[in-house]
């Protein structure tokens, strides 16, 4: 497969603030990418340099195998942007600016397409500007980046607003869109829109990638937490490698271990005899959490020094 | 910081009236920068008109002289008013009062408008309005802070006269008339604040209103020589006029303004509390469903069209007035010697009537570099209101995205001044070739100004509305500075100082290309800066 979105290395400085530190990212072609990390983490500034609205101090970004500086109108005729927080003119209807949006991507859009864009999204296109609710506003974006026949979709925290049956509207968009071999790069914050439209996710902190890698194979790199009722009393758990908040009351066993170091934990249990065993897997909110939480670690070490 | 209601007293107002206080200090420290300017520069050029009229006639004499032969000629009374004294005091008020006036005008609207429809249509005052502020507050804070600006510039004028020796009273009836003036129109911001959804439109309503005041009194003046005429009394600022400050005061004229400004007061307050925040009394209508907009051309048009409009009317009427008014040029009475040298340093070398053509040409040029001045900042407006954004993500260069605003602001400017011409032409009755070209002929100049202004947008964002500071200088210069006998190098700054004097004069190529050239080096240079530029977020 062919990469959409190639970044590495990637620094932007605004005065003493660094937005980003050195940022690498991948996206490859036909595949929704999950961009996640905390407010003001750098993903805003990420995508600005990938339409670019901003220059890189350094670093290289590579956006369908061409510059996004240098080649960004020829670039643009071929992805569409739908931006956090939407603004309109006040005096120009929805429908107005849809069909604006469109011609400014570098073609008429497809009016039956366009039409029923309109009428998924509930959308009424005679309204002015102003008149628009946040959610609707949000959708005027929407309708124009799904209407329009593009290779890349940017969206970042494109469903800020919307009720929960837009936001279902909205995930089956985003999966035709991966269907018809589109390309998605979604930065959210809602988990459960990342979790079941994302094939690969990037977490990046303070301007850095931490993360990258399937669902799946970041599920690895987390803990299981495992509850079991025992036979005996159990036997040497806490000297295993990987357990971690370990909580023993008689025969009963609380405790997380690190997923790779799962079967050694399981072997100990059966020793002992299991009369029920529950395990979860990580959910994407631990996931995410740790990482927060690592950055709050980080923080309070920086103050204790 | 709590919101405490304003006057704690448990009345029914003072409700309405909670967080006054604290909204009028947040007025305050958002326009710490701002008004302090304004008032500096207004109440400033009062003072600098009084110390070069000093220098400039210092004798009883010269002073009687001037005063007669500016008090008699028809044309000089459009422009400044009749002179109703001819000590140092009263020169600098008949020079002063209108312009001043105008200005204190401006300053008010600006700051009304600013902290009501401004606050409600980017959605602050939800947030704003929903802590303990009474559903008059906002309204009460921004004409109290407009107050307060008055107050001071009016402090100013006063002191500044007292302090060169002129008569406290006539001192002090100029200092309140021309913030009078600065009142009236602040409540009239007010009420077009209540009609309309948009702070843009509320500005344009209101300095409509200012520039319909001007001219009146203008025409008013043109026909009279003691500003009797019932059009002088239907424009505020022919009331300012009317106090006749150090020409034997009329303190009731006074009491005029403060009721008209009562009267308007209560006409906002009625209207503000019957809306809801964020509405207005002029409905929007739904719009088409499908756009006919295809480019970042179209939609530059689109979004300045209404802008571009009201312009054309305006200079249009006020041609027309000015060119009814042209033929009283000749009536100069007497054949004074320093009139007719101010007369020259403003029109030129010929006969008077061209020499006043050339003035109110010149005149409507200057004011067309406000016009452009508004035009090309549009660009700058959208950019950091996150508009831009989106557009650039499609398949529109910047310069293109640029060059739409840019064609507007440059055509704009030439059918502006053309239509200028033709109503000077129109109102005149004849020469109207002659009245074109002189019209025409300011453009390379109004297109420094557009250009240097685009320069800034480009290549230093952050000062961008300098561009606006470039429109007052090239103004001042242009107004007051010819009867000031200011040095050559000083007027040599506006670029207006080096056109050719049209018509009567002899037409300069020279300067003309040179300034065209000059303009598109600015224009380019602010293209080349934005092209490498980020983006402001």
């Amino acid at each position: 497969m062919t990469k959409a979105i190639t970044v590495s290395g990637l620094h932007k400085s605004f005065g003493r603030t660094h937005a980003l530190d050195g940022l690498d990212l991948t996206v490859e072609t036909g595949e929704v990418h999950g961009f996640l990390g905390p407010n003001g983490s750098g993903k805003s500034t990420t995508i600005r340099v990938l339409l670019g609205l901003l220059r890189a101090d350094s670093g290289a970004a590579q956006l369908l195998g061409k510059d996004p500086w240098s080649d960004a109108v020829e670039l643009h005729r071929r992805l569409a942007y739908v931006p956090g927080d939407v603004t309109l003119w006040r005096n120009l209807s929805g429908g107005e600016v849809i069909d604006l949006y469109g011609r400014l991507r570098g073609g008429r859009l497809d009016r039956a397409r366009r039409t029923e864009m309109i009428e998924r999204f509930e959308l009424d296109p005679t309204k002015k500007g102003r008149t628009y609710s946040k959610g609707n506003r949000q959708k005027v974006a929407l309708v124009a980046a799904f209407a329009s026949d593009v290779d890349l979709l940017i969206l970042d925290e494109p469903t800020s607003g919307l009720d929960p049956l837009m936001e279902e509207v909205f995930q089956s968009c985003v999966e035709e869109a991966r269907d018809r071999g589109r390309t998605v790069l979604l930065s959210s914050h809602i988990l459960s829109e990342v979790e079941s439209l994302c094939d690969r996710v990037s977490i990046i902190r303070k301007g850095r990638t931490v993360e990258t890698g399937s669902l799946a194979e970041l599920r690895h790199l987390t803990r299981t937490s495992v509850t079991a009722e025992l036979a005996a009393a159990p036997n040497g758990l806490a000297k295993l490698p990987g357990v971690h908040d370990l909580d023993i009351e008689g025969r009963r066993v609380k405790l997380q271990v690190e997923t790779d170091k799962l079967d050694a934990v399981l072997r100990s249990l059966t020793a002992s005899g299991v009369r029920s065993l529950v395990s979860t897997p990580p959910t994407l909110e631990e996931l995410f959490l740790r990482h927060y939480q690592d950055d709050v670690r980080i923080g309070a070490e920086a103050v204790a020094r | 910081m709590t919101a405490v209601a304003w006057g704690a007293p448990a009345r029914s107002g003072s409700r309405q009236l909670a967080g006054t206080n604290t909204l009028l200090r947040l007025a305050l420290r958002r326009d710490r920068i701002m008004i302090p300017v304004w008032v500096l520069v207004v109440g400033g050029s009062f003072a600098s008109v009084t110390g070069s009229f000093a220098k400039l006639y210092d004798t009883a004499a010269k002073r009687a002289d001037v005063a007669h032969s500016m008090g008699a000629n028809s044309s000089m009374r459009a422009l400044y008013g009749p002179v109703f004294s001819d000590s140092l005091g009263g020169l600098t008020a008949w020079r002063m009062v209108g312009f001043g006036a105008a200005l204190a005008a401006v300053m008010s609207l600006v700051i009304v408008v600013r902290h009501t429809r401004e606050e409600e249509e980017t959605g602050r005052q939800e947030l704003i309005s929903s802590a303990v502020v009474g559903r008059r507050a906002p309204l009460t804070a921004a004409l109290l802070t407009a107050l307060i600006a008055n107050a001071v510039l009016a402090l100013m004028i006063t002191a500044g006269l007292a302090k060169s020796g002129e008569p406290e009273a006539g001192s002090l009836a100029l200092g309140l008339g021309t913030a009078g003036v600065g009142m009236l129109f602040a409540c009239t911001a007010a009420i077009a604040a209540q009609l309309t959804e948009s702070a843009r439109l509320a500005k344009g309503m209101t300095a409509a209103v200012i520039g319909a005041a001007f001219v009146l009194k203008a025409a008013g003046d043109a026909s009279t020589d003691d500003g009797s005429s019932v059009l002088t009394w239907l424009s505020p600022i022919g009331w300012a006029e009317n106090v006749r400050a150090f020409g034997g005061e009329r303190w009731w004229v006074l009491l005029v303004l403060a009721g008209a400004i009562a009267v308007q007061a209560v006409v906002a307050y009625r209207l503000a509390g019957r809306r809801d925040v964020g509405m207005s009394f002029l409905p929007t209508r739904p719009g088409p469903a499908d756009g006919a907009l295809g480019s970042a051309g179209s939609l530059a048009w689109r979004l300045q069209r209404g802008s571009v409009y009201g312009w054309s009317a305006g200079f249009l009427a006020a041609g027309v007035i000015f060119g009814g008014i042209t033929g009283g040029a000749a009536d100069l009475v007497g054949d004074n010697e320093q009139a007719r040298e101010i007369f020259e340093r403003m029109g030129g070398q010929s006969g008077l009537t061209d020499a006043f053509l050339a003035a109110m040409t010149g005149m409507l040029g200057l004011v067309a570099a406000l016009f452009i001045v508004a035009t090309v900042l549009r660009l700058h407006g959208e950019e950091t209101s996150q508009r831009t954004e989106p557009l650039l993500a499609g398949a529109v260069g910047r310069l293109r995205w640029a060059a739409g605003h840019l064609v507007v602001a440059f055509a704009g400017s030439v059918l502006i001044m053309s239509l200028g011409g033709v109503g000077l032409a129109v109102g005149y009755g004849h020469d109207l070739g002659p009245i074109l070209v002189a019209a025409l002929v300011q453009l390379p100049a109004i297109w420094v100004v557009g250009g240097l202004t685009f320069l800034l947008y480009g290549a230093f964002p952050k000062a961008a509305v300098a561009g606006w500071g470039v429109a007052g200088l090239v103004l001042a210069l242009g107004w007051i500075g010819p009867a000031l006998d200011l040095p050559r190098t000083v007027l040599g700054l506006s670029p207006f100082g080096h056109l050719p004097k049209l018509p009567g004069g002899e037409m300069a190529w020279t300067p003309v290309l040179l300034l065209t050239a000059i303009a598109a080096a600015l224009v380019a240079g602010g293209l080349a800066g934005l092209r490498r530029r980020d983006l402001t977020t």
